[in-house]
């Protein structure tokens, strides 16, 4: 009874927290909002697992048996259901499947009676209970429509001087979403700063097999330069590209649901001032401790050889490992047109130059101006070329690096669920040879010992069913996870490639009104 | 103050003789061209094969025919350079730099370099009536060719000479605004081809690292069932066709930019040297009719005949040079002025065409995205 109390509280005590936690005096609408608060709270208890449907002692018979039957699946939607702290994350995810989820949402959000019957059995045929009428539900529907956040990072600007100077960029936050406290945002960040919020967000919620996104690297040649004082068209470059990524990455984290919950997020937004994050600093004692991390990381990586028994990992994987080296491939084509591009334009700036020279001393006065109109043109087919080389960069080699970086932490969430898995399956050895060494003292005939091993066998059993249980939260996890990267990639790219295309129809559009306006020009030569 | 154009147009059209440089193929290390040409008039058409070297004795021929009033007044019609191999376009695109026509493309912009230089030969009128053109387009084999000796036009002496001589100033204000004004515009004028030309070799580039880049679209796209998957892979096949088109696109605007501007820019700096050379003749003769008035002032008495003879004839060689050189510089930048206005008009008509068939494609493509998108 003594272990059960310190043991995560079973599932339907957390539904009457979520309704006794009016913590932002929320609607039920929004009654995701606070569920899922008590995720992330969850998480900051003793890193025991996060909920044990199956307390060993005193199990009601209905949870013993669903949760069995649980036990055979992998990573199935009904699995989420009966797991309700991640029924809760699927909520968050509702999001972007809304018709299945918000179905589900009534379900979990009233729940009529706290007993196990509700949560255990209704949802694996995703009924919606009568809890909700149908124009609530469309009601709710709306109001996620209307679901709102924008943010933008603007304004870099150079704080301090010398080695120790910094680019603070302005964070503005709109939103309509109930959870923020007011609707608009403004706060100053530094790099550092965006590295924090992911250290933060990567060692909460890397392990349960989420794909935090990764922030822009590090450059300390670029900054260097910033910090310097450079003022050149290099280094004005690198803050834009700073700036604009580290737009994006905001960006993907508010719109994954989940992560938009933690708390760590919200301050990000929110508070004026953020505690230095030192930990990122290249070479702190934190840094090294994390490259070491890194190391033992990639050496256990190779020697877990998971026994695989669903094939869809396994072949996702092969897909992550093609498609990083299409991206890889895609990028440096684009950099090599990006380049010439550059040359292009810088070239058609010297020749521009050369045919004004050519112009002003010509006598023919027609061809002088013919000819110093040409230049003219000349030059604003530069200003093209250079715009255009800024598109093929900004939209389309950026594309490819944040999904070459995406897809490190896609490997990293399948990596996770190895672990899981190798925890489980060292566990299982553990108890293995408890069970052989009781067997040994009870042939030995050692009472006194006998008891303890007894104990160890017990607490070592529940250890493996509860590994065994985070091996599938994880799997479903990070098989969710994966559907969902796959959707917001494709819109991604869907919409970054429309924006390029549009840049570059308007490029030619462009040129055609430059070359009607010169021939008249040449025509007047006589 | 200059001409209307319609005189130019009869003026510069009027050649006795149609010719075209129509082929051009290896022969062991030379290239051998095709030379059709027909005379106006009448309906022969010739057909010959040239090596570069016959080129070379016919401008050899051109600059030394004898008994022409005033020959070294003449802006003789510059020949191209004499070609390495011809590149292929791919090897044309890692050169660093480009100096001439012959390197930039393959052998056809260097036939229609060939095909101008016969047809400015064809179309002078004083030099047509050197029987070595008729020979060189008629005659199956041209006369036995002596060691091509470069005389007093050896570009060697002219070195030594023209640090001596070519400042030398002139007693004839239209003469020296002349120099004057050549010097700036070779130097002008070199610099734009230069620019330019490196121009079309960047198009070129990208036209070929968008074909790579549509290429590797292809390569990432494999055979998934998954929805989501199955979307992005018809995304990249459809940037890869827009890529396509922007390649196409590249190639033509290059190309546009080396018939039009470009051919006209090379072949007017090479006009400008021509011209810096006769004029560097004649200042020469002015040299030696100084010379000989100095002379003549300083001779002993009974050379006192000699060298008046030898100033009467200078002074005469002088004069029909000068008057020789003044038609031919008038000519000469009329025809500069026609060609450039031909060469601007025909650039950004193309170009302006070739934009305009890009837009139409890059529109539609645009619009069949997006309805991908959609379903």
């Amino acid at each position: 009874m003594a272990d059960d109390s310190e043991r995560v509280p079973p599932p339907f005590p957390e539904s009457e927290q979520r309704e006794t936690d009016p913590a932002d005096g929320e609607s039920d609408e929004d009654s995701d909002d606070f569920e899922g608060e008590d995720i992330f709270t969850g998480n900051s208890q003793p890193s025991e697992p996060k909920k044990d449907p199956l307390p060993p002692a005193a199990p009601t018979t209905s949870t013993t048996t669903t949760t069995s039957s649980n036990t055979k699946t992998n990573g199935l939607h009904s699995d989420d259901e009966e797991q309700d702290i991640f029924a809760e994350a699927t909520v968050e995810l509702a999001l972007d499947s809304p018709l299945n989820n918000r179905k589900r949402e009534p379900a979990q959000a009233k729940p009529s009676a706290p007993g196990p019957s509700l949560t255990v059995t209704g949802p694996s045929t995703l009924k919606p209970p009568p809890a909700k009428t149908f124009e609530e539900l469309e009601e709710e529907e709306e109001k996620e429509d209307a679901f709102e956040l924008n943010i933008a990072v603007t304004n870099p600007e150079k704080v301090g001087d010398g080695m120790n100077a910094y680019m603070a960029y302005k964070v503005s936050t709109q939103t309509n979403l109930p959870m923020f406290k007011c609707k608009t945002y403004t706060v100053k960040r530094r790099f550092s700063d965006f590295l924090g919020l992911y250290e933060k967000l990567s060692e909460k919620h890397s392990q349960n097999g989420y794909i935090v996104p990764p922030p822009p690297e590090k450059s300390i040649l670029g900054m260097t330069k910033v910090k310097v004082g450079k003022e050149d068209s290099s280094s004005v470059e690198f803050v834009e590209r700073r700036r604009a990524s580290l737009e994006r990455y905001l960006q993907r984290v508010v719109s994954h649901p989940s992560l938009l919950q933690d708390p760590d997020v919200r301050e990000f937004l929110e508070k004026d001032e953020l505690p230095r994050a030192v930990s990122t600093q290249a070479l702190s004692g934190a840094g090294f401790l994390k490259m070491i991390n890194r190391a033992t990381d990639a050496v256990s990586k190779m020697t877990i050889k998971m026994n695989e028994s669903d094939i869809w990992f396994e072949e996702k994987l092969l897909e992550v490992e093609s498609e990083d080296q299409h991206l890889r491939k895609l990028l440096s084509v684009v950099e090599t047109l990006v380049n010439h591009r550059k040359e292009l334009s810088s070239n058609t700036a010297m020749f521009a130059k050369s045919v004004a020279m050519l112009g002003s001393s010509e006598d023919n006065t027609a061809l002088s101006r013919a000819l110093s109109q040409l230049a003219e043109v000349e030059d604003k087919i530069e200003q093209l070329h250079q715009d255009q080389a800024c598109n093929d960069f900004f939209i389309l080699a950026e594309l490819f690096a944040d999904y070459i970086r995406l897809l490190t932490a896609v490997r990293g969430s399948f990596d996770h669920r190895m672990k899981t898995w190798q925890r489980w399956q060292d566990a299982q050895t553990t108890l293995q040879k408890k069970r052989e060494n009781e067997a040994k003292l009870l042939w030995a005939n050692k009472p006194d010992k006998l008891q303890q091993a007894k104990d160890e066998i017990s607490e070592w059993e529940s250890k493996v069913t509860q590994y065994e249980r985070d091996f599938e939260r994880v799997s479903a996890t990070v098989r969710k996870e994966f559907l969902r990267f796959e959707k917001e990639k494709a819109m991604d790219f869907k919409n970054q490639l429309v924006r390029y295309l549009e840049t570059l129809l308007h490029s030619h559009q462009q040129l055609i009104k430059y070359w009607e306006a010169f021939l008249p020009e040449a025509k007047a030569i006589a | 103050m200059m001409d209307a154009g319609i005189e130019d147009n009869s003026n510069h059209n009027f050649s006795g003789y149609d010719v075209r440089v129509t082929d051009a193929a290896q022969n062991g290390d030379t290239f051998v061209y095709v030379i059709k040409s027909q005379q106006i008039p009448s309906d022969t058409e010739y057909r010959v094969e040239r090596e570069f070297e016959d080129f070379e004795w016919l401008h050899h021929c051109l600059l030394t025919q004898e008994g022409v009033t005033g020959l070294h007044g003449i802006i003789f019609p510059p020949l191209p350079a004499k070609p390495g191999t011809f590149l292929s376009n791919s090897e044309a695109k890692t050169k660093k730099k480009i100096e001439s026509l012959a390197m930039v493309d393959d052998w056809q912009m260097y036939c229609r370099a060939l095909e101008e230089y016969l047809h400015l030969v064809t179309a002078h009128t004083v030099l047509i009536k050197n029987p070595a053109v008729h020979s060189f387009l008629k005659h199956r084999e041209l006369p036995i060719k002596t060691k091509v000796k470069k005389g007093i036009f050896n570009k060697l002496t002219q070195a030594v000479e023209e640090l001596r001589k070519e400042h030398h100033k002139d007693i004839d204000d239209f003469f020296q605004n002349e120099r004057d004004s050549n010097l700036t515009l070779t130097a002008f004028t070199k610099a734009a081809v230069e620019k330019f030309l490196e121009i079309v070799l960047t198009e070129q580039k990208i036209a070929i690292a968008c074909g790579h880049f549509s290429t590797a679209l292809h390569l990432g796209i494999g055979q998934d069932d998954d929805p989501a998957d199955y979307a992005f892979a018809k995304m990249c096949l459809k940037l890869s066709e827009v890529l396509d088109t922007v390649k196409k696109n590249f190639e033509k605007v290059a190309e546009n930019d080396l018939n039009t501007l470009g051919f006209n820019l090379e072949l007017h700096s090479r006009f400008q040297d021509a011209e810096k050379e006769m004029l560097f003749r004649r200042t020469c003769k002015l040299v030696d009719v100084e010379t000989a008035n100095k002379n003549l002032g300083q001779a002993k008495p009974h050379k006192k005949a000699a060298m008046e003879d030898i100033k009467k004839a200078a002074d005469k060689e002088f004069d029909e040079i000068s008057g020789m050189a003044k038609v031919e510089i008038q000519r000469y930048h009329r025809e500069r002025v026609r060609a450039f206005q031909k060469a601007l008009i025909e650039l950004s008509d193309s170009q302006l065409q070739t934009a305009r068939e890009c837009c139409v494609e890059l529109k539609q493509q645009l619009a069949e995205f997006k309805q991908l998108c959609a379903e």
